[in-house]
């Protein structure tokens, strides 16, 4: 099986600061894999990188492109790597505000995506829109709401349903449950679950929280100013961490 | 100071010459906004200064301009223009369409045909049409470069999701020749279809946001729609009260307080001429 995400050799410095340095994975269809670690770690830039949000300095990612098999999205064309970005890949924000058009109604923002892909027919746009507000819980007379009126919950779940309708393969999620309640989260991350499930996506997700990786990540990497310093089986590197930072990390986490 | 202390309309050569090369370049690229210095002129942002440079830097002494607004001859931004390129420029003036050699248009495509040889001057004051959804101008070029124009379906969604139908009504957004998506200027959308395949050179200027775009003669123009609300040139559905005319824009004027109301052809050329060759209609003293 080829991976689909192939990583190898990512650096990015901000001029003498390290971003991150010297980061390799492979990433098979179908596999979540959790990027944990402290503010600062370099998580984000990490994350950033692999999305075409910032380029990195070395490394490649190269991506199995439905079309033309595996290629190094570093190098790609702007063109190209925005309609990948726009078909095969997604990106949940932390916040639901910078991934979501707050003056544009729920439907609006479902249907963009199917929109920047060619669709043109009123009437599937919004019955698939509605749909997807279905699946993720949202109840679909709140269709043509605005997203201002939702709650920071439905806000988050609203930019799920926005960024999954075309049907990606790997989405990239920075922080999905950052700044909602315990209850709120666990109901995400219970939707989260079965989507990644149902839909076999593959997906890396960004958080400090180790319970969502345990929850949703097969794979764990733990990373610290930059570097990544224990990589392994989420379970495995939970319950038997062996670098001494990852062995802080666990066992920082409150019990209550 | 005389009037012969300005040069020939008013702008200077230079300036001219730099207007010039932006309407060349934006004929070659047809409803690509080209970049140029728009000039400080007499009169504020929002009255037409886009249109006047352009009308300005187009220009030749043996021209017969012609000046709308709304599509009358007399109203205030009309006469205060064409008295304008009367003064600085001593050109012919005229309110007959067919025989302007240039006319510049505020919110109105003449009712009359217009023919090779003739020139349109828009007004415009916004050119970028994907401006009230993304406000980044860095984002909008990238949009237009890359062709990604999603995004203004979406408006079309959200006017039907709010209102069951289309409500956009003027400044309704077009693609030129299936590449540049371009607000044709607050236009009503009943004047769409006059955009595609004109015989008339069509310029666009908008002073105060220093952009210029152009559609040669023969240009295809496709107003967005959707497959299955498609787009629809509408008007009110009345004849003209002067002139009885079925088939052009029609203006609603408000009569008394108890609900009277006339409505009138916005071409006021084209309702004159109409009324001269006898056509009457029922509100016609």
């Amino acid at each position: 099986m080829t991976a689909l995400l192939s990583v190898s050799g990512i650096t990015k410095n901000y001029g003498a600061y390290v971003g991150c340095a010297d980061v390799s994975f492979d990433l098979y269809p179908g596999e979540v894999m959790g990027i944990v670690g402290e503010s600062g770690s370099g998580k984000s830039t990490l994350l950033n990188c692999l999305a075409g949000h910032l380029t990195p300095d070395r490394g490649e990612v190269v991506f199995d492109t439905r079309a033309d098999g595996p290629k190094d999205t570093v190098t790609l064309s702007e063109p190209e790597r925005r309609m990948l970005s726009r078909t095969d890949w997604a990106f949940v924000h932390q916040h639901a505000r910078d991934g979501l058009r707050m003056g544009v109604s729920a439907g609006g923002n479902v249907g963009e995506r199917l929109m920047a892909v060619g669709e043109r027919h009123y009437g599937n746009i919004r019955d698939k829109a509605t749909d997807w507000l279905e699946r993720v819980e949202i109840d679909a007379t709140r269709v043509d709401d605005r997203p201002t009126t939702f709650s920071g919950g439905m806000q988050q779940r609203l930019q799920i349903a926005r960024n999954l309708v075309t049907g990606p393969r790997l989405v990239f999620m920075d922080e999905p449950t950052g700044g909602l309640d315990v209850s709120v989260q666990a109901r995400l991350l219970d939707l989260l679950r079965g989507l990644v499930r149902d839909m076999g996506l593959s997906a890396i997700i960004v958080t400090h929280d180790l319970a969502v990786v345990r929850l949703l990540a097969d794979r764990l990497m733990v990373m610290k100013s930059g570097r990544v310093v224990e990589a392994g089986l989420t379970d495995q590197v939970l319950d038997d961490p062996q670098h001494a930072y990852s062995q802080l990390l666990v066992s920082s986490v409150l019990q209550v | 100071m005389t009037d012969q202390a300005y040069n020939f309309a008013y702008l200077d050569e230079q300036t001219k010459r730099m207007i010039r090369r932006a309407i060349l370049k934006g004929l070659a690229i047809p409803g690509y906004q080209v970049p140029f210095a728009s000039r400080e002129m007499p009169m504020p942002y929002g009255w037409g200064t886009g249109g006047v440079q352009v009308s300005a830097a187009i220009l030749t002494p043996e021209d017969t301009f012609k000046v709308i607004d709304q599509g009358a001859d007399d109203t205030t931004n009309a006469v205060s223009i064409r008295t304008f390129f009367e003064r600085t420029a001593g050109v012919e003036t005229t309110t007959t369409t067919a025989d302007a050699s240039v006319i510049q248009t505020r919110h109105r495509i003449p009712e009359d045909p217009l023919s090779a040889g003739q020139i349109l001057v828009y007004q415009v004051p916004i050119p970028e049409p994907l401006r009230f959804l993304e406000p980044r101008e860095s984002e909008t070029r990238k949009m237009h470069s890359l062709e990604e124009y999603g995004l203004m379906h979406v408006k079309l969604y959200e006017d039907i999701s709010r209102h069951g139908h289309i409500a956009t009504a003027y400044a309704y957004p077009v693609k030129v020749e299936g590449r540049y998506v371009m607000d044709p200027s607050p236009i009503p959308k009943f004047d769409n279809p006059k955009l595609d395949g004109m015989e008339a050179i069509q310029l666009f200027g908008a002073g105060r946001e220093q952009r210029i775009y152009a559609l040669p003669p023969y240009t295809h123009v496709v107003s967005l729609d959707f497959e299955d609300h498609p787009f629809e040139a509408s008007k009110a559905d009345h004849p003209c009260g002067m002139c009885g005319a079925e088939d052009s824009y029609l203006d609603e004027v408000i009569m008394d307080d108890a609900g009277g109301r006339m409505f009138v052809c916005s071409d006021t050329d084209y309702c004159e001429a109409r009324q001269a060759a006898g056509h009457r209609g029922k509100d016609a003293a």
